[in-house]
């Protein structure tokens, strides 16, 4: 492409269409090499949709043979026992449950310091930041290691309270980011109303911009919630897996993502065929809460 | 929400005056918890590895070893992997992401568009085991019967660049490994160069399309200058993303402990080594410590990867 516009009388379409007449040779190299690079643009999007589609038509062709009454109410059997899944989602739910209960109230804290502290603790909440942003893309196998060895080695045993602990620091992060942006967008009046009544900060902080941005902070805490419901590696040392029904967190405990993981390269076809549904089941929600949230909450965040 | 609330109100029962001060001291030990998480991490992975860095000295890194029965462990292979990896995904992502960004702000309309980037953040929200198992079930057989075969008999002939397509079609190995993690990490780079690109004031755009530009011409001339250091940033996000995954490798890389120059040749990731390796390990073994120490390597690497991307996303945000 040549350097500057030199098409002579350029009747400039101001719309994106580009539909300009001229004809010397270099007009028509611009105008092809435009044509190639939207054919491109669109061949770049159409591909990645059809991965998308490919992921979930597998899963649901795979999986959903094995969206049966058992699979729900059985625990994982030994290969031709027709078992079922019902420890590992129970499993899932303990886990996420726990690393939510516990990462959120942290996130929301931390969220607050950065929102609501810069002016006394401004660098500091620079490094907070940064420090809880590079936690949001840490490898999340190494999460596992560091609980396996503060937590599993010292007790001497896998449990299911590790594999939340190893989830509630992915958690924490996604709450601390969603936080912080949405109690930046409480109106200042808000809180100097709230000030002005007399309230104390933690007061104004807690009941008037908490309580005001909290439907955004609940799609944080919901995406979090998404996120981890799919993790494995970090759950591969903490709580191991269980074959049996496993509801006491101070022990082994099954989850979906695990049992997925240890089924789908067995060479059993009823594992395999179990490890399917389970992924269509994680995926399923997955995408639900995300949908969901999307829908509800329209362009807060991506 | 309500449960982080009714501690503080509780607490200031008893120190009423203090309310802010003892909420004040909530948050901040919150903060540094945070910050302790992470330092906790490198910590412990370091002391973890003093072992195998005592034994092997800095050479671990790059000796290409890894035999539990001669005891002789180093992490040259997993880093060699995890980086072409990485890499090949960066190669494959980027131009990906860059043609959905422009499509999604240039191309399509409004509406659509929405819809369009909702699908395809959707593919973010896919958790990475279930790209392992796509992986394995249609990319791997489509590789190995259709792809690798292909390339073998005519780029393989090629002089120079043809050591790179030969071997075995297995299917699995660093391409597929490279491709997987390219469909994850793409809308992670798209999401990034999408919202600069959307933050660009509109009056440059509707200037360059004044003048005459093409289409591409605005995207080459205007909004890539205008944008560069955000777009660098997201893609080093999608690096540092690619770098540590963990469970899709795992499934289609093969899993050989073993340096190799063509595409189509297994090998492992730290991450997929750890994944496999860990649970065969004794607390306090050499190999155990090897892991640690190339659990400690990743993070650095990451680590680094990362803290380039947040500088450079964040300069450019400071300066808008």
């Amino acid at each position: 492409m040549t350097t500057h516009p030199t098409a002579p009388a350029v009747q400039a379409a101001p719309c994106m269409s580009a539909r300009w007449q001229g004809n010397s040779v270099s007009d028509i190299r611009r105008r092809m090499v435009d044509r190639v690079a939207t054919g491109l643009c669109w061949a770049a999007t159409v591909l990645v949709l059809l991965m998308l589609f490919s992921i979930l038509f597998v899963l649901v062709r795979n999986g959903v043979g094995g969206l049966r009454w058992v699979t729900f109410v059985h625990v994982t059997l030994p290969p031709g026992q027709a078992g079922g899944l019902a420890n590992a989602i129970m499993g899932s739910l303990i886990q996420t449950g726990l690393a939510v209960l516990i990462g959120a109230p942290v996130g929301l804290l931390v969220g607050i310091y950065l929102a609501e502290f810069t002016a006394t603790d401004g660098k500091l909440i620079n490094f907070v930041r940064f420090v809880s942003d590079l936690l949001l893309s840490a490898p999340s196998i190494l999460v596992g290691l560091f609980i396996y060895m503060i937590v599993v080695v010292p007790s001497g045993h896998f449990s299911g309270i590790a594999g939340a602990l190893a989830l509630s620091m992915l958690v924490v992060p996604v709450v601390v980011r969603t936080t912080e942006d949405m109690l930046r967008l409480v109106p200042l009046a808000m809180r100097e109303a709230a000030i002005a009544l007399g309230a104390p900060r933690w007061r104004m902080i807690l009941f008037v911009c908490l309580r005001a941005a909290r439907e955004g902070v609940a799609t944080g805490i919901l995406l979090a919630l998404a996120r981890v419901s799919g993790e494995t590696a970090p759950l591969l040392f903490t709580s191991l897996g269980n074959m049996n029904w496993s509801v006491a967190p101070g022990k082994p405990m099954a989850s979906l993502p695990v049992t997925i993981y240890q089924y789908a390269g067995a060479a059993y076809a009823d594992w395999t065929a179990l490890a399917w549904t389970g992924a269509l089941l994680i995926t399923a929600g997955i995408l639900m809460i995300n949908i969901t949230v999307r829908l509800g909450l329209g362009r807060n965040r991506k | 929400m309500e449960r982080s609330a009714t501690s503080p109100s509780a607490l200031t029962g008893a120190a009423k005056g203090n309310g802010d001060a003892v909420f004040a001291a909530i948050v901040r030990f919150s903060a540094a918890l945070i910050l302790l998480g992470l330092g906790g991490m490198v910590a412990v992975m370091a002391w973890g590895a003093r072992g195998a860095f005592a034994r092997f000295g800095p050479g671990f890194v790059f000796d290409k070893a890894w035999n539990p029965v001669t005891q002789h462990f180093g992490a040259a292979a997993p880093m060699f992997g995890t980086v072409i990896t990485a890499l090949l995904a960066i190669l494959l992502a980027v131009p990906l992401a860059f043609g959905i960004a422009v499509w999604l702000t240039e191309i399509a309309s409004a509406r659509i568009a929405g819809v369009i980037g909702t699908l395809i953040q959707l593919l973010a929200a896919v958790p990475s085991i279930i790209f392992g198992m796509w992986g394995f079930a249609v990319l791997v057989p489509f590789m190995a019967h259709y792809v690798e075969p292909l390339a073998s008999h005519t780029l393989g002939r090629v002089p120079g660049i043809g050591t790179l397509f030969r071997g075995a079609p297995y299917g699995t190995g660093f391409l597929t490994g490279g491709m997987i993690l390219a469909v994850m990490i793409t809308p992670f780079i798209c999401a990034v160069m999408r919202d600069v690109f959307l933050s660009i004031p509109a009056v440059l755009k509707e200037s360059a399309y004044g003048l005459g530009m093409t289409r591409w011409e605005v995207v080459r001339r205007i909004i890539l200058p205008w944008s560069r250091s955000s777009v660098v940033g997201g893609v080093m996000l999608g690096l540092g993303r690619a770098l540590g995954e963990t469970m899709a490798i795992t499934f289609v890389i093969g899993n050989a402990n073993h340096i190799g120059w063509s595409l189509f040749s297994p090998g492992n990731t730290i991450a997929s080594l750890i994944a496999l390796e860990f649970p065969e390990s004794a607390v306090g073994s050499l190999k155990f410590s090897s892991l640690m120490a190339a659990g400690f390597l990743l993070m650095l690497i990451s680590l680094g990867t990362l803290v380039c991307s947040r500088l450079l996303l964040r300069t450019k945000a400071a300066g808008r």
